[in-house]
């Protein structure tokens, strides 16, 4: 521990100085007194002030310190010295309690008075303390000092486990800390995203993935509900959702609040901190106020370098050449060692902003930098942040960035290059040995060389040297090859998934598969998306592409869903949902009638209509009634139809040959199981089914993805029917004997279907573009239709749960709820006027 | 709750990340609540300037909403339609303090007040 340090000076009544008083010894008050002094030394008597008991350290290095790389008196900034030779009073370890504006002193807890000429207030900030219960139970501590530090070690030498609230800068420095000491470390993070205010959700996934590969727990979208204690000590965490994690200690790190309440009981102006003007002059003229506990032109800063501009100006003012300060352009880096992350300016995006993404996905980086009207006004870098420092030059210079655009991501050396800004130069001037694709070892010369025989487009250059192929960040360089080499010949490659990609529907599935990709954020940055979150294009294809990848394993993701497929029913123009149960076969009874008509009537649905699917749709029902009218459902036997999802939609039948006097087989029972065994599979697009009993085709069955036509001697298949737009009729697939080989088939190719086709393609469009005899070979190869059907049926065991019964049962409830309501309060009415 | 000129509407765990939530005002037009996977939140109104569809249900992705019922992209900074289509829905000034959402009362209910 440090003893208290206090240097009395004997006053020198009668020097003629102005006396400055400095409410906190902090990096604030001490680096304002240095500026100060810099220009008139002989000009204040000052006296500092400071709560804590030692002299001025450097608080943004306790991080290395709690993490052992550092030492305190490595980081102390004034040493006793300092003081004294300055002829300096610092009375540390007695803070001040009250300011007297009227008398000009202030009152510390000692009961000292000190007069003043000018105050200046660097209090800086205090922790957050979230009120949950259990905050103040021993064990819990902030991290903002060096006692805290102190308390951290302690119970690091002790061992066992950290719970820090919070993951941002703070946070992840001090779990980062505790972590190297030998602590198990959970970090609680309210948002999903790791330092968000720094970070986009790409690089908050990569710093993620790091810290869990070194041993942290880390759980976003966590809420503390309680600190639990044992005996008046911490002994762990209770989340919202129950979960509980042991700890010994708990750091709560979720932000810092400026430290105002002695110029708020002085009556100084303040709103989040005490405001300032320019020259961090406060409401009272002889008052300044500078650092962390200050607002300046609407903004409270929670980082070091706006201090120094802050201090610059107080100091220019206070010595009689005021400048005035404008504000700071800030930039973070974290301080864990081997993490390389940057983030500076503006990166939330709006009105007008362009995003430059790179990705690569080998090295782990991630470089993404904002533009807005030729001008850079945010970065974030993670795994490569040799440029920070240039770009955050170029942001706080405002400088024209249109000569060195297309260049900007590649960092300085390439953009600086002259001639080289232009990136087909740059790959024009690379050797013929240069390696383009470090994946498959292939140098630009054999890049050429397709190229020249014939390869004139990304896709074929693909296939032909495999340059681009794999892991597609050389996609750039190859396309700039094409354009050197072919001039204006380049043919435009296939359609994209979307404008976040460079790489086909065909492209991201197979690597979904290859790389084991099963996040939708692992997807993007593997495949170096040129989005931060994707667009509505993307997000529900993934999410699909996903899911009929790994069944059983991905968790459907909610948010990517297109609105019908979250609310389980289909929204209408004004806003309300038309919900369609299930009627297997097109089949029904009195009973589910019955709930239907109750169901209309409780709920007032101003229509129900027969759908061309044979079965009823209940219109007008509101979001909120939803889970209710689901129950009610539910409770007749009926089950979600689906008649809202990219999934199979209905099967329908003829009456066959149990009525119909044409029938040839069951095809009402065949129709039944077969949607017994299809329903609530996800598609590529929606799916329709029919079967019919005989030629005739009552059911329609030509024109849906798979239909049936029963015959005498069994059932013809046929595939890739529309009735929409463009109406298609089906195409014959195969005759099969017995309801076993037809259902199997349909099994199959549904399948099939689902892993190939690409998001939002109809099975008509799909057999168009890859050709029916494309479908009959795969499923002609030997045990095609086994494996197909197998992969189908064991995906299916993780499809066929009831939306509806999950959300009657509560689940999602918010999707349902409203936030609140607001009644204003009541206008004072108008006087009635009685009629003549 | 109000504090001065903010409506408190309760904590933002209350709107799960990439999502939005609806806040109906009686005798106005309703308001949608929006909370991007980057962890920011806005209020518009729950009306595309197109056809009116329910904002609040579309998919959020940056600070963009896609209307789910004819893909408008909406900003949920400004209000505006993005791309080649135009228009402008009002937005609501929004804070977040201590973990808590408020709107700005007059904006939330102009209309009831001055009717």
């Amino acid at each position: 521990m440090n003893a208290p340090v206090n240097f009395e000076r004997a006053g020198l009544p009668g020097n003629g100085r102005e006396r400055l008083v400095v409410i906190g010894n902090g990096m604030a008050g001490c680096r304002a007194v240095e500026e100060i002094l810099a220009r008139d030394p002989l000009r204040f008597d000052v006296t500092i002030f400071g709560a804590e008991p030692r002299v001025n350290y450097n608080r943004i290095m306790l991080s290395p310190v709690l993490a052992g790389e550092k030492t305190f008196d490595e980081i102390v900034i004034n040493t006793p010295e300092w003081y004294e030779d300055n002829g300096i009073t610092l009375v540390s370890g007695d803070k001040v309690v009250s300011i007297d504006r009227e008398t000009q002193s202030v009152i510390a807890a000692s009961g000292r008075v000190e007069p003043y000429d000018r105050l200046l207030i660097a209090t800086g900030s205090d922790p957050f303390i979230i009120p949950v219960p259990g905050k103040d139970l021993d064990g819990v501590v902030t991290f903002r000092d060096l006692d805290d530090v102190d308390r951290m070690l302690a119970a690091a030498d002790r061992g066992g486990s950290a719970v820090v609230i919070g993951g941002g800068l703070l946070g992840l420095e001090a779990a980062h800390g505790l972590n190297l000491r030998g602590m198990k470390v959970t970090v609680i993070h309210l948002m999903p995203t790791l330092m968000e205010r720094q970070l986009d959700e790409a690089a908050g996934y990569l710093l993620r993935s790091e810290l869990e590969r070194r041993g942290q727990t880390i759980l976003t979208g966590a809420n503390t509900k309680e600190i639990l204690g044992e005996g008046g000590r911490v002994a762990g965490v209770r989340l919202e959702d129950g979960t509980e994690i042991a700890c010994d200690i708990v750091v709560m790190a979720v932000g810092i609040r400026p430290a105002t309440a002695l110029a708020r009981e002085a009556g100084l102006e303040v709103e989040r901190g005490i405001m300032v003007d320019d020259h961090m002059v406060t409401s009272d003229p002889a008052v300044l106020a500078v650092g962390e506990c200050v607002q300046h032109r609407g903004t409270c800063y929670g980082l070091v370098a706006p201090l120094w501009e802050m201090c610059r100006a107080l100091a220019d003012h206070a010595t009689g050449a005021p400048t005035g300060y404008e504000g700071s352009v800030t930039s973070t880096k974290l301080k864990v060692s081997g993490i390389d992350l940057f983030s500076a300016g503006d990166f939330s995006g709006g009105e007008g902003c362009e995003d430059i993404v790179m990705r690569d996905a080998a090295r782990g980086a991630y470089k993404r930098v904002i533009v807005k009207e030729n001008r850079l006004i945010g970065a974030v870098l993670y795994g490569d942040t040799a440029d920070g420092s240039w770009y955050f030059d170029l942001m706080k210079k405002g400088e024209d960035i249109a000569p060195i655009r297309e260049a900007l991501i590649f960092g300085q050396a390439f953009a600086s290059g002259g001639a080289l800004a232009d990136p087909n130069a740059a790959v024009a001037a690379l050797s013929d040995d240069a390696e383009i694709c470090g994946c498959n070892g292939v140098s630009k010369g054999t890049v050429v060389k397709a190229i020249q025989g014939g390869a004139c487009s990304l896709d074929t250059v693909r296939s032909t040297c495999k340059a681009s192929a794999s892991c597609g960040s050389c996609t750039g360089l190859v396309e700039s090859l094409l354009a050197l080499t072919l001039g204006g010949e380049v043919q435009s490659g296939p359609k994209t998934l979307c404008k976040c990609t460079s790489f086909t529907h065909d492209d991201v599935r197979r690597l979904i598969l290859e790389k084991e990709l099963k996040l939708i954020p692992q997807v993007m940055q593997e495949l170096h998306w040129t989005t931060p979150d994707g667009c509505s294009s993307c997000r529900p294809a993934l999410n699909y592409y996903l899911l009929c990848a790994w069944p059983g394993e991905y968790e459907d993701d909610q948010k990517s869903r297109f609105v019908n497929e979250r609310m389980h029913a289909n929204i209408q123009k004004d806003g309300t949902y038309s919900v369609v149960p299930r009627m297997w076969g097109g089949l029904t009874n009195p009973r589910e009638l019955r709930a239907i008509a109750d169901v209309v009537e409780k709920y007032d649905a101003p229509m129900v209509k027969v759908t061309g699917g044979q079965r009823l749709d209940i219109f007008g029902i509101r979001k909120e009634d939803l889970p209710a009218v689901w129950a009610d459902l539910n409770a007749a036997g009926m089950i979600s139809g689906h008649a809202y999802g990219k999934s199979l939609r209905t099967v329908k039948t003829c009456v066959g040959s149990e009525w119909c006097r044409f029938g040839t087989q069951d095809s009402t029972g065949l129709g039944v199981k077969i949607e017994h065994m299809t329903w609530g599979s996800w598609m590529p697009h929606k799916f329709k089914i029919a079967v019919s009993g005989c030629p005739r085709n009552c059911a329609e069955a030509t024109i849906k993805d798979f239909g049936v036509i029963c015959v005498d001697s069994g059932y013809e298949l046929h595939v890739g029917g529309n009735g929409g737009i463009k109406v298609r009729a089906t195409d014959f697939l195969c005759k099969v004997s017995t309801e076993e080989e037809a259902m199997d088939m349909c099994a199959a190719f549904t399948q099939l279907y689902r892993e190939e086709a690409h998001y939002l393609e109809r099975t008509a469009p799909w057999i168009e573009r890859v050709g029916l005899q494309y479908v009959k070979d795969r499923l002609a190869e030997a045990g095609a239709v086994e494996r197909y059907a197998a992969r189908f049926r064991y995906s299916q065991q993780f499809m066929q749960d009831d939306p509806w019964a999950r959300r009657a049962a509560g689940e999602d409830a918010k999707l349902h709820q409203h936030l609140a309501e607001v009644r204003p309060f009541p206008t004072a009415p108008k006087p009635q006027l009685e009629n003549a | 709750m109000m504090i001065g000129n903010w409506l408190d509407i309760g904590p933002v765990t209350q709107i799960e990340p990439g999502t939005a939530r609806t806040l109906p005002v009686l005798g106005c037009e309703e308001i949608a609540v929006f909370h991007t996977m980057r962890g920011e939140f806005f209020a518009l109104r729950n009306q595309c300037p197109h056809k009116q569809g329910p904002l609040s249900q579309g998919i959020v992705h940056g600070d963009v909403v896609t209307c789910p019922l004819h893909n408008w992209n909406i900003s949920l900074r400004s209000g505006k339609a993005l791309g080649d289509d135009e228009g402008c829905v009002p937005t609501i000034p929004l804070k977040v303090d201590a973990g808590r959402l408020y709107l700005l009362r007059s904006a939330v209910v102009t209309r009831a007040e001055a009717a």
